[in-house]
């Protein structure tokens, strides 16, 4: 008789599924931070609490990202855990899905945005299927930071927003935190979430700061969780979607708006999959009026699929078409260029004159 | 004929194509402990695997699969490799490799059920320790690297325990070696030195590309840019392929690093049932090939030692038989899985994206239906 017998499953010797609640930063209570240093502690609470937590990236270790993202974690938790990879994106992302399967929580760095398509094939592919294919037998805690968005001068493919793109596929979780509080609970909740999740950071926000309550917990949820958008500023005329980058120039054309009389409600969607389609259409049922305005190309973009649900949700609230602000339907250009192309407090300000005159 | 250690002279071989035990310093002592019901059960299991290969052909061919990958002469490379393998360590096959899955006791029925379209293989990769099979050319590579750094990361490489020391296997054919995706798997096993043997059958086509479209050097030098060792066996020779499959398998569970091993073979049959070889090859390459056949010269090194009784053939080809009849009626027993299955297992946790239209559909077909429930399992 050849036939091997294989008994029981594979030894995993720390591969806890369910995160044990514990922080380094309990205690510390709340912090003004960036956002860049809040996702820093975020990912060294998830390290602390859960051995299986590793992170993988080019640059990661010694030099703490080119963000400085990771600034010290190698330092804390070891270069078998902090770990400086090839530099290859698929490799990365690849080996990732590898770890998974044998019960580790890998949370890989793509050094920037433009830089995760020799990815994408790992992502959407494998990544996003795996559960699937065996038919929930298996799960990919993989989670993928990406830096993305503009505003920062850079070169060309270090400025990019590719979201739509995962949030297109089945199988992935598409987040993005828009403030330092967020970004630090919501990475941790992204660790903890047994579905890969692709985590957008704002890049041109890395160094925004923001109150942080230090004292949640790994694996805990604020905010109504991963998926849930939150509404950041009420208003009454007008409803802004944002995100992510956006957010913050949601907020300061609401504050221009407001010297103007006009009150503008801005609506943070934190989550691309799923998108929280409720609290959107709550808001614009009271306001009749709807602006979604993201850094990523208007057409075939997140403002088109708010702009179809919220038709469908709230045809009969609506008092104008939802309209959209956003990247033009060009390649990124160059950086002298990018504040003529990513949407700006008066280009929004021009959609809302638009939804209000309608 | 010309034997192929004629013309691919660094290939290790073990048995001649005729079934002639050649004497080999490096690699004897890997097959000594072998006995006779060791060597008939890999015999057995390149019989049985070929029986499949035939069987499945055939359903195939009745239009009750909708596609198959037969894997017909590389039985050896398959099963040789197959029998090295100690239970804990970990497969990542590519598509074709029915042989190591029926060594492994993956239900063949359960492969089937992958070309019957109804699912993606079925099997838990946890009982038998094998992945799903990975279509995309090279994917799985990369997942075996990742497997193989997790496996170091729990101290199961290098402890002297041969119960608990893993290594990693992934397989892969001439074709895969030009995809990125396979390439990146070498640096980052290399640079890691994972527990993990590269087990690359040349079976000298992809599709209809010959090796010459993929390759100006043998594929086994491929290892040594990227600081892989590198063997090249005969794989139509199945005690070759255990030698050097083997001694690959317990450098990477001693902490060793990885192992390129180019068995070098030939798909005798086509690349799947939609093929036709004939536009790309000629018969009588594939004569030559025949002369070569892996089973074949097993069958001849053990009639030659006289451990091939009668006996034993006649229970081998009733078993042949019963997996024959088991197969077919499997197959068609298999049945499309309720269309709402479709919507399971997108994501571990609910996404209200993938329920919005798990309930729209439900609402769709209850309307549809003339009989509310009554169109679950239905095709429309």
């Amino acid at each position: 008789m050849s036939t091997l017998t294989v008994t029981g499953t594979q030894s995993r010797p720390h591969a806890p599924t369910t995160a044990t609640p514990q922080t380094t930063t309990a205690g510390a209570g709340t912090q003004r931070l960036t956002l860049a240093k809040a996702i820093n502690l975020g990912l060294g609470a998830a390290l602390e609490a859960d051995p299986t937590v590793l992170l993988m990236g080019e640059d990661i270790g010694a030099l703490g990202g080119v963000f400085r993202v990771t600034d010290g974690l190698q330092k804390e938790f070891g270069a078998d855990r902090v770990v400086d990879t090839p530099l290859a994106e698929s490799g990365i992302v690849g080996t990732a899905i590898g770890l998974a399967l044998r019960g580790y929580r890998p949370v890989c760095e793509i050094q920037f945005d433009g830089f995760v398509f020799p990815a994408f094939d790992q992502i959407t592919t494998q990544l996003a299927k795996m559960h699937y294919r065996t038919r929930g037998k298996l799960t990919l805690p993989v989670v993928i930071r990406i830096p993305y968005g503009g505003g920062i001068g850079a070169v060309e493919h270090h400025s990019e927003s590719p979201e739509v793109l995962f949030a297109h596929t089945a199988g992935l979780r598409v987040v993005s935190p828009a403030n330092p509080a967020d970004a630090f609970t919501m990475i941790q909740e992204a660790i903890a979430c047994p579905d890969p999740v692709l985590f957008f950071e704002p890049k041109g926000r890395y160094w925004d700061k923001g109150d942080v309550d230090l004292d949640v917990a790994y694996g805990t949820s604020t905010g109504g969780g991963l998926d849930r958008a939150r509404v950041v500023r009420p208003g009454r005329d007008v409803t802004i979607v944002a995100y992510g980058p956006t957010v913050a120039t949601a907020l300061r054309a609401a504050e221009a708006a407001a010297a103007e009389g006009r009150s503008l409600e801005v609506v943070d969607l934190r989550s691309l999959s799923p998108l929280d389609t409720d609290t959107v259409a709550e808001s614009v049922r009271r306001t009749g009026r709807c602006v979604v305005v993201h850094e990523a190309p208007v057409q075939y973009g997140t403002g088109a699929e708010v702009a179809a649900r919220i038709t469908e949700a709230c045809f009969y609230h609506l008092q104008a078409p939802v309209l959209r602000v956003g990247g033009f339907q060009t390649p990124y250009p160059v950086a002298r260029l990018e504040h003529e192309y990513l949407p700006s407090v008066d280009r929004l300000l021009d959609a809302v004159d638009r939804a209000i005159a309608f | 004929m010309t034997d192929i250690a004629s013309t691919e002279p660094d290939l290790v071989q073990l048995l001649t194509p005729t079934g002639d035990r050649v004497a080999d310093p490096r690699y004897d002592p890997r097959v000594a402990h072998l006995d006779a019901d060791a060597l008939r059960a890999m015999y057995r299991d390149m019989v049985l695997t070929r029986t499949f290969d035939t069987e499945a052909t055939s359903l195939q061919r009745q239009g009750e699969l909708a596609l198959f990958a037969p894997a017909l002469g590389q039985e050896a490379a398959q099963i040789g490799s197959a029998h090295a393998l100690a239970p804990q360590d970990y497969v990542f096959p590519s598509y074709r490799e029915h042989g190591v899955l029926h060594v492994r006791g993956v239900d063949l029925l359960d492969v089937l059920s992958l070309f019957r379209a109804v699912d993606y293989g079925g099997w838990d990769p946890r009982e038998h320790n094998v992945q799903l099979y990975t279509l995309v050319i090279g994917s799985h590579t990369l997942h075996a690297t990742g497997y193989a750094m997790g496996v170091q990361r729990d101290g199961l490489v290098g402890t002297g325990d041969p119960t608990r020391d893993t290594a990693v296997i992934a397989y892969f054919g001439d074709g895969a070696t030009s995809q990125g995706d396979t390439n990146e798997a070498l640096v980052f096993a290399s640079v890691n030195e994972a527990p993990l043997v590269f087990f690359l059958q040349n079976n000298q086509w992809a599709i209809s590309e010959p090796t010459t479209r993929q390759s100006k050097v043998p594929l086994a030098d491929r290892g040594k840019g990227f600081g892989v060792p590198s063997v090249r066996v005969d794989g139509n020779d199945v005690l070759a392929c255990y030698a050097v499959t083997a001694e690959a398998l317990e450098r990477a569970r001693s902490g060793g690093g990885p192992t390129l091993v180019e068995a070098f073979t030939y798909r005798m049959g086509a690349h799947t049932t939609s093929d036709d070889p004939s536009r790309y090859r000629t018969s009588e390459e594939e004569d030559s090939w025949r002369r070569r056949d892996p089973i074949d010269r097993m069958r001849a090194y053990l009639e030659r030692i006289g451990e091939l009784p009668q006996e034993f053939v006649d229970a081998l080809a009733a078993e042949g038989d019963a997996m024959g009849v088991r197969l077919r009626a499997g197959v068609k027993a298999m049945v499309a899985p309720s269309p709402s299955t479709m919507f399971d297992a997108v994501y571990a946790t609910p996404h209200a994206g993938v329920e919005a239209d798990r309930r729209w559909f439900a609402e769709y077909e209850a309307a549809m239906s003339p009989v509310a429930g009554s169109s679950e399992g239905s095709t429309r």
